[in-house]
């Protein structure tokens, strides 16, 4: 059922995303369309429904803000929280749970 | 006009043992099964017969017909028409008959009027869905689907034990809103909240979905969660409670999604985030928040179901789904990395896809409400949930650092279905109208207004321009092969290991209780055959009795003053 990949060539065409010029590119589209998100916050007028609304950019500094905050303090979870792959699989003494999972996590 | 006269459920049952002896070809054939069922139930509407079963002195309401229970089952015949299209290239008759049998007991499940055949069918759904996970045939899974089948078990007795305490207290069977007052009342919310993945209730979905088979996750992904859902709508709605049940569920798991490596784990995260937002809008329990919290889960099941279809495909293709040990597959994937993206686009909640429109009703009907800090957690997990679902998964999936992995395209009957969940993403997005027609409740909301889409836009833009940023920067947290503990511990580590310590302690306090005891034995002098028993000995003896007897008397007399 689950085919694990026989051959992995490591030559083949370079695709779209290869090449670091189109990458940069994209990125540029990218930061310009940031700018005229925040920029239009000050054209369009917004309905404001909430006072937090009021902050001008309040959604994209939010967004910003709340996905730095998500990833900080995942990081430190993992400090907590992280063991490694076969964390449960150790207890059972069950050689052949253990050897099923690693082949698949190898594979 | 046409009535559809039939239990619903009956069809998928039929298919199910059609599947058991139906020659390979033609298996083709029950893909019909939830296609015509549906086009047949969606003319019949509300018009649909009820049926009412006898039993002794119960009247069992076996169909029970109205706006929601039609819109979930709907929504459970597209979802079964769309996964046995992935399943096509499958030759094991195992997953067919359990994931027909599963939709089977949904749909059955949704119809139900009262708690006796509502139980039936949950029950059902545990039974059934264990054998997706059982499918995988590794050792793993089947320890995991132990583990599933028994908390699902669980979830149907406490049902049970609720509905036989409410029929004590109220005479009758009959589905409808409860007040969460009395222990029944709780110990349905109990059942209906492990089902629906509450906090702390929740690791059975973890546990189990990354586990079981490529196909048996998109069965997985769209029924017993929704059927919860329908419950709590149907039982609990305008529950204060579930306000902030919601709204944690939107929030914690979205930490866990971010350090995860099995991208299908991410992905089982993100579905509870997602049951968060319509437990929410069930919480607040007014027309539009119900309407969302409905309207969600129909998008929901569609593009989780294509998010999990895109990763069985890689898991299908490659093996594993570890992001740590993937990358690159766009190149040869290029379809699949397509409708990945849409799926991801849809559960960010993109203007003109599927997930734009529900979410927004919910975090409006928040507002409403007057939960302005709620909905800030809201609007968090709704930026959280396109860092981890909508980037990640894609990312580091397709994009990221070249793995050297050059899979096959998926399968053609995949694309198909993907395809299909796909456009129907699109089109629920864009032209929210054919699906919100049907919505149980009456209320009109617009979800394409200026203000609502330029805030949509620059809080997914700016969630994508911190991915940006903190990529650029190292911070963000590398892919790593990891297990990260959640609450399922207390019961796979701490359980198992108290109870060794338990066998531990016990077996050396008997130890030394016998060593006592035979330390205790040879202080009694021996009147064996060649011992000399004297006057002396049995006084000695009679002594020792009267001295332990004394202070049995002793200890008695000072446990029944305490």
């Amino acid at each position: 059922m689950t085919t694990p990949n026989p051959s992995p060539k490591q030559t083949s065409t370079p695709s779209f995303f290869d090449n670091p010029k189109n990458v940069r590119w994209i990125l540029r589209i990218f930061y310009l369309l940031c700018i005229v998100l925040v920029a239009l916050d000050f054209i369009v007028h917004r309905h404001i429904y909430l006072s937090f609304e009021e902050i001008p950019a309040f959604y994209a500094i939010y967004g910003f803000i709340a996905c730095v905050v998500l990833v900080v303090l995942a990081k430190l979870m993992r400090l907590v929280l992280m063991r490694d792959e076969h964390y449960y699989d150790k207890q059972d003494g069950n050689n052949d749970d253990l050897a099923s999972t690693s082949k698949e996590g190898e594979s | 006009m046409l009535t559809y006269s039939i239990p619903a459920f009956l069809p998928f049952f039929a298919a199910a043992a059609l599947a058991l002896v139906l020659p390979h070809r033609l298996r083709y054939l029950l893909i019909l099964v939830p296609l015509i069922n549906g086009v047949l139930l969606y003319a019949s509407g509300l018009q649909t017969t009820e049926f009412t079963v006898s039993l002794h002195t119960l009247n069992l309401l076996l169909v029970n017909v109205d706006k929601l229970s039609l819109m979930f089952a709907y929504l459970f015949h597209i979802a079964c028409f769309i996964c046995l299209i992935y399943a096509m290239h499958l030759k094991d008759r195992l997953q067919l008959v359990a994931g027909l049998t599963y939709a089977g007991s949904a749909v059955g499940a949704v119809f139900a009027g009262d708690y006796l055949t509502l139980f039936v069918f949950w029950e059902l759904l545990a039974l059934t869905s264990a054998f997706l996970v059982f499918a995988r045939r590794t050792a793993s899974a089947q320890a995991t689907g132990l583990r599933y089948l028994m908390i699902q078990v669980l979830s149907g007795v406490a049902l049970l034990v609720a509905a036989i305490m409410y029929f004590k207290q109220s005479g009758s069977l009959e589905i409808t809103t409860i007040e969460l007052k009395t222990t029944a009342s709780y110990i349905f919310l109990f059942a209906f909240g492990i089902k629906a993945a509450f906090p702390f209730l929740h690791t059975w979905l973890t546990d189990a979905y990354p586990q079981a088979t490529p196909v048996g996750t998109v069965f997985l992904s769209a029924f017993t969660t929704k059927v919860a859902i329908y419950m709590l709508a149907r039982t609990f709605p305008g529950e204060e409670l579930l306000v902030y049940i919601g709204a944690a569920m939107t929030c914690f798991p979205i930490f866990y999604a971010v350090i995860e490596n099995d991208l299908r784990k991410v992905l089982a995260y993100s579905l509870i985030n997602q049951l968060g937002f319509m437990v929410c809008g069930i919480g607040i329990g007014t027309a539009l928040a119900l309407n969302g919290a409905v309207a969600h889960a129909f998008n929901d099941v569609i593009f989780k179901g294509l998010l999990f279809m895109t990763m069985g495909a890689v898991l299908t293709r490659v093996g594993h789904v570890n992001g740590s040990d993937l990358g690159g597959l766009h190149k040869t994937m290029p379809k699949t990395t397509l409708f990945c993206i849409v799926g991801a686009a849809s559960i960010s909640a993109f203007p003109l896809f599927s997930g734009f429109v529900s979410k927004s009703m919910v975090m409006a009907a928040m507002i409403e409400a007057g939960h302005e800090y709620l909905w800030l957690m809201l609007l968090f997990a709704s930026a959280g949930v396109f860092h981890h679902a909508g980037i990640k998964i894609p990312f580091f999936a397709f994009f990221a650092h070249d793995s050297g992995l050059r899979p096959k395209e998926a399968p053609t009957n995949m694309l198909i279905a993907m395809g299909i969940a796909s456009i129907l993403c699109i089109a629920i997005g864009s032209y929210p109208a054919i699906v919100y027609h049907l919505l149980p409740w009456d209320n009109s909301y617009q979800p394409y207004d200026l203000t609502h889409t330029l805030t949509q836009l620059q809080l997914l833009f700016f969630s994508a321009l911190a991915f940006v940023w903190l990529n650029k920067q190292g911070l963000y947290p590398p892919e790593l092969r990891s297990v990260n503990i959640d609450v399922e511990w207390i019961y796979r580590k701490a359980i198992p290991n108290l109870g060794a310590a338990m066998f531990a302690l016990s077996n050396a306090v008997l130890s030394v209780a016998k060593s006592g005891f035979i330390a205790a034995k040879a202080l009694i002098p021996n009147k064996g055959k060649d011992a000399d028993a004297s006057a002396a000995t049995m006084t000695y003896r009679m002594v020792l009795g009267f001295v332990l007897l004394a202070i049995v008397a002793f200890v008695s007399e000072l446990a029944s003053t305490l």
